[in-house]
């Protein structure tokens, strides 16, 4: 586990991120946003006009009790929720300036635009490399040097690289917990996303894997919105710009992540914040 | 005084608990016991019987001669796996799409329900019932006669709700988290399926298959009007004629599986056969264990090659 450690803060190098801001909004350029989303699992109404905007450069955490609906809305924004049997999405998801909630939308584009990583750690039973080559090939590159060059940029971008650069061709699952996670950002990253969706990413992880995951997140901000559903308090501090709180289906509380964990306006994030409920 | 009457009677009970315990580990222990035995002496009878018969000089080796009871049982064992081979080209394509279909597009509602209960009616149904309907439609309309592609078709009818079961098993324990790794880069359900899902659940379709494969191949009573009682006289295996009545691999020449031609020489009960039917129910009976162990070393092999290296 030492080594893993050491190898992944070697490969991070911080000089090229520059300090990161966290606490405060940095930037008024949005990259998506929502407006009056409701979703609707047959008759059940789990998510209540939810309208937000997501930044460039920025992190946005999604925070709120079990069943509150921060996942079923960050699941809205890749059109995942098209994927459950009997779910509907109402209302206005603007990508790229135009409404991406239609039925004309081509999601296998947009997804690549778009892209996720899950609370398990969820790579294909296929080597390192087909990992990340996998889909790429799918949507037709066929380049040997340009798969390659992609299997190594998007390995560096999740600071896998040194890791693992000696056995590309070895099972993925012959990786550890944290690894594996870091594989499945380094295959999101393969696609250029220009926003990224972490649903829980560490809740499967150890504390050291999931501040070599935290610290990815940090470096994967620039140029790009990232969008983190989390349960965990202190890493939404830790990592996020804004935050928006859920309970019940309704999106209570919107704000910069300082204010929001300082000086909560409303009193159900205040007894969230406080520990009277989770 | 009341609370020492309840403490006894406490005991008593729990006395009782304990002693109809021991009785039910006793009962269920012998009934264990008692299949085991019968599954073994089976088992060592029919091998005791006939395992000699499998080193005579000839018998794996040679063509039956006087309608079976004498020579050996060659073009028996031949048409038995080409039968079984024929029926899995058949039959492993059509099961396979139809479990993809069921798991991963079919919308919950009335016609998958419709779906699934058919297939287990066809997997309800008895073979020798099912080998009728493939005569009068194979043999007699299609007029295929009794062929190995008729009796194949009758095979293929029972195999396909048994494989079709299996396959949507192993695609629905797939975690679910490796669809949604797929969809979320943008992949199609089917690219999802094809290349992620199947492989995934490949370890244990292998297994699935190789299990129906032992069925099959010791299936007798859908395959005595479809390809037939008997194999021709003489097989010639190197000839690519497919149409010659002669050619190993014709498909619609008649054929003859282990199983039938045990039933055939059985039933004709020529005392001097005897040995053969032996030799042929020890030769089809370690045929179906080798199916059976080798289904799990080659899941085991392959879910090994796949987790980890």
């Amino acid at each position: 586990m030492t080594t893993e450690t050491d190898q992944f803060l070697k490969s991070v190098d911080s000089s090229e991120r520059g300090p990161r801001v966290t606490g405060v909004a940095i930037s008024d350029e949005v990259m998506l946003e929502t407006k009056d989303v409701n979703v609707y699992y047959g008759d059940h109404h789990a998510l209540h006009d939810t309208s937000l905007a997501f930044h460039k450069d920025e992190i946005t955490a999604l925070i709120g009790p079990s069943g509150c609906g921060k996942s079923t809305f960050l699941r809205s924004l890749n059109l995942m929720n098209r994927e459950i049997k009997g779910c509907r999405v109402t209302g206005e998801i603007l990508y790229d300036g135009h409404n991406i909630n239609t039925k004309t939308e081509n999601l296998y584009e947009l997804r690549k635009s778009i892209g996720m990583v899950f609370q398990q750690p969820n790579p294909f039973h296929k080597s390192i490399r087909e990992n990340i080559t996998f889909a790429p090939k799918r949507h037709g590159v066929r380049d040997k040097a340009v798969l390659d060059q992609m299997v190594e940029e998007s390995l560096r971008g999740a600071a896998l690289w040194d890791e693992v650069k000696d056995k590309l061709d070895k099972s993925a699952f012959a990786l550890s917990g944290g690894q594996q996670q870091r594989l499945c950002i380094a295959r999101t990253l393969a696609m250029k996303p220009d926003v990224i969706l972490f649903d829980e990413p560490c809740s499967a992880l150890d504390p050291i894997s999931t501040l070599a995951i935290e610290d990815l997140m940090l470096s994967l901000a620039k140029d790009r919105a990232i969008i983190i559903v989390t349960h965990n308090m202190e890493q939404a501090s830790r990592v996020s710009n804004r935050t928006a709180f859920f309970y019940m289906g309704d999106m209570v509380e919107y704000g910069e992540t300082e204010q929001i964990f300082q000086r909560p306006k409303d009193k159900r994030l205040n007894d969230y914040l406080t520990g009277m409920f989770s | 005084m009341g609370n020492s009457q309840t403490t006894a009677a406490q005991e008593a009970r729990i006395e009782r608990s304990m002693r109809n315990d021991r009785i039910a580990t006793g009962v269920l222990t012998a009934i264990v016991a008692l299949v085991m035995a019968i599954v073994v002496s089976m088992v060592l009878y029919i091998l005791a019987q006939g395992v000699g018969q499998l080193f005579q000089p000839g018998f794996l080796t040679e063509a039956s001669r006087a309608n079976g009871t004498e020579g050996g049982i060659a073009y028996q064992l031949f048409d038995s796996f080409y039968l079984l081979i024929l029926t899995l080209i058949i039959s492993l394509p059509i099961s396979l799409g139809g479990a993809v279909f069921l798991v991963e597009y079919a919308p919950e509602g009335p016609i998958t329900k419709i779906a699934s209960t058919a297939i287990e009616t066809l997997s309800s149904l008895p073979s020798i019932v099912v080998g009728m309907f493939g005569f009068l439609m194979f043999s007699v309309n299609f007029g295929w006669g009794y062929s190995l592609i008729s009796g194949a078709i009758a095979l293929t009818m029972f195999n396909i709700p048994i494989l079709t079961r299996v396959i949507q098993q192993a695609l629905e324990d797939v975690p679910s988290s490796q669809r949604d790794a797929c969809l979320a880069m943008g992949l199609t359900r089917w690219e999802t399926t094809l290349h992620v899902l199947i492989p995934a659940a490949m370890p244990a379709i292998v297994t699935g298959v190789v299990l129906s494969a032992g069925r099959v191949f010791g299936e007798a009573a859908a395959l005595l009007f479809t390809s037939g009682m008997s194999s021709p006289a003489r097989l010639n295996f190197l000839s690519l004629n497919f149409a010659s009545p002669t050619c190993a691999w014709n498909i619609f020449r008649p054929g003859e599986s282990l199983a039938v031609h045990i039933y055939k020489i059985y039933g004709e009960g020529s005392p001097e056969a005897q040995h053969i039917v032996w030799g042929t129910a020890a030769l089809l009976m370690i045929c179906v264990l080798l199916f059976n162990v080798l289904s799990r070393i080659a899941g085991k092999a392959l879910a090994r090659r796949m987790t980890a290296e």
